[in-house]
């Protein structure tokens, strides 16, 4: 079986985010003053092949534990997409 | 004492770190490419600053998966040394060697300058020939500097003496006006549990050298090299 994951990375909501600070107050400056609390992470996708979908998600967390996203500073979250085998 | 420099794709401060080894402390140095795992029995490994794999995904994230970085890893845990500059840094943290990472600088901005930093503790091979009252102006050139530890670990580091060098200003006092990037505790640099791996941001080998000016950098280096023909 093929899947896709979307994934995505955000950093720890304990901790500073100072491109969303900045991306935050220029909301102001384009006159969204109810846009506020602004926090940008990371969006990744990629292909993985697996027996069964339990399978494709343990790769996928794994991925995300050693590489993918940094549990100091970072939260993860995936979804699984089942594509048609090539 | 044989010192080993690893050179990354895209380390950038490598051959400062050897010229300042070998020409100015006439040590033996070594390069040891990221793709080999051989160490080349060298008593002290290097891992120079610069933008290793390009700092994809994060800083130091893609490097510390490298071949050498297994051999590092094992050479460490045997209780071997090991000191990261800058990037050398994060790929220590990265790689579990040392405790913490680092995020990006508060303001988002990537900061090249001079700054002021002292030793916190003087229990490390690193700081143990410096004068704790003195302060070491020492240039920092990071967008990704901004020290970051949980609350339990923060607690561990400073109950063992863990912390290397704080910012400080000129005159030596610790506040947020003398923290470049948010670190926490205004933390320039940190050491594991063993007190043989050590991470620092600010470049101490880029002020060695009589000619640039400045060799408060030096100081840190003749303190490891004390502490090998002491022992």
């Amino acid at each position: 079986m093929e899947f896709i994951a979307h994934i995505d990375i955000m950093p720890l909501d304990a901790l500073l985010d100072p491109q969303g600070k900045a991306v935050s107050s220029s909301m102001k400056n384009l006159g969204l003053e109810e846009i506020t609390n602004v926090r940008i992470g990371k969006h990744i996708t990629l292909q993985v092949s697996a027996s069964s979908k339990d399978e494709a998600e343990a790769r996928v967390d794994d991925a995300c534990k050693r590489l993918l996203a940094n549990q100091i500073m970072e939260k993860y979250r995936f979804e699984l997409e089942e594509t048609a085998s090539v | 004492m044989k010192f080993g420099v690893i050179v990354f794709p895209g380390s950038n401060c490598d051959h400062d770190l050897i010229y300042v080894l070998s020409e100015i402390l006439g040590n033996d140095v070594v390069e040891l490419w990221h793709k080999d795992k051989d160490l080349k029995g060298v008593d002290f490994v290097m891992v120079p600053g610069g933008f290793s794999y390009g700092d994809y995904l994060r800083s130091g994230a893609i490097a510390r998966f490298s071949p050498v970085m297994e051999s590092v890893i094992d050479h460490c845990n045997q209780g071997g040394y090991a000191m990261g500059i800058c990037n050398g840094f994060q790929i220590l943290c990265e790689a579990g060697l040392l405790p913490g990472t680092l995020l990006h600088n508060t303001q988002h901005k990537f900061i090249c300058k001079n700054l002021y930093l002292k030793p916190a503790t003087r229990s490390t091979i690193v700081t143990s020939s410096l004068d704790s009252d003195r302060v070491l102006k020492i240039p920092v050139a990071h967008g990704e500097g901004r020290y970051y530890a949980p609350d339990d670990i923060l607690r561990q580091l400073n109950e063992n003496q863990q912390v290397i060098f704080r910012y400080c200003d000129q005159e030596g006092h610790f506040n947020s006006k003398a923290n470049p990037n948010g670190s926490l505790e205004n933390i320039a640099g940190v050491t594991n549990a063993g007190k043989n791996v050590f991470g620092m941001m600010p470049h101490p080998e880029r002020a060695a050298d009589k000619l640039l000016g400045n060799e408060d950098g030096k100081l840190i280096f003749k303190s490891i090299l004390n502490s090998f023909v002491g022992a």
